[in-house]
């Protein structure tokens, strides 16, 4: 029988793996995939916790709200990597390293 | 009885895909492959939602993640990319430390899932969810609804001003 659990560890692995590409990877792109990894985990444990846990529709709508802010995020991020290509000719992340002191 | 072990099965498969293709787009090396292992996620989390017995949600996972972020990330390789140089490597920053402190964060998140007693309610048979979604956006959510729009729109302006090239 499928039950909440699974759908936790498979939101937990999500998670992880989102975190892993935020800390470990260089290029920015690659950071903004997995930012959208760690969103659609929340997005899962909102769906499975409106099935399993509540009675009513609020962490679906709760979903779509985060789905409304991963799509101004992806657009933001996006407008930010292509002018930081422009200005650096790089979206490595170690190269944008102005600010240090 | 039957079916239960086949629904099952199918559930195991998108699950496996889901979380392998993750695997793929975080440790993969070409920054295209990751793109589009990234496709399969979306997909396999779009699955989870049918799963789970959120027919609207998954649509708009399909429309907006595989139609819209992953279009736009694509487009964000290609742009800051030279294609015909093939340099899409993707360097790693301190990567076992990352991967222990990771899987040190994924088994404290299992563990506490599996020991913690949810509350649970009865779970009921699926049923259409968009009208009772439309419902409750025009009613109890209407202005969070309001405000996602707003939102939106501000985004969109602010990330064509961002790219903007700027008239010296």
């Amino acid at each position: 029988m499928i039950g909440l659990s699974h759908y936790l560890i498979i939101s937990a692995a999500l998670f992880s793996l989102g975190i892993m590409a935020v800390m470990t990877r260089k290029n920015a792109v690659n950071v903004l995939m997995g930012v959208e990894l760690i969103l659609n985990s929340a997005n899962l444990n909102l769906v499975a916790f409106s099935r399993y846990a509540w009675m009513n529709l609020d962490g679906q709508l709760y979903a779509v709200f985060v789905i409304v802010i991963a799509a101004a995020e992806a657009a933001v991020g996006l407008a930010i990597v292509l002018s930081m290509y422009r200005l650096l000719k790089s979206v490595n992340l170690d190269k944008a390293d102005t600010l240090k002191g | 009885m039957d079916t239960n072990i086949l629904t099952q099965i199918v559930f195991y498969f998108f699950a496996a895909m889901t979380v392998l293709s993750a695997v793929v787009v975080v440790f993969s090396k070409n920054l295209i492959h990751s793109a589009f292992a990234l496709l399969f996620t979306f997909f396999g989390v779009a699955a989870l939602y049918v799963f789970l017995g959120a027919d609207f949600l998954a649509a708009t996972q399909m429309v907006i993640y595989v139609g819209g972020i992953l279009v736009l990330l694509i487009f964000g390789v290609m742009l800051t990319h030279k294609i015909a140089e093939m340099q899409l490597k993707s360097e790693t920053f301190q990567f076992w430390p990352g991967l222990a402190l990771v899987s040190v964060v994924f088994l404290g998140l299992v563990f506490v899932m599996l020991k913690t007693t949810w509350h649970s309610a009865v779970v009921q048979e699926m049923k259409p969810t968009t009208a009772a979604i439309g419902e409750l956006f025009m009613t109890d959510y209407i202005l969070p609804f309001e405000v996602a729009s707003v939102f939106l729109l501000i985004a969109l302006i602010g990330a064509a001003m961002i790219v903007r090239r700027r008239s010296q």
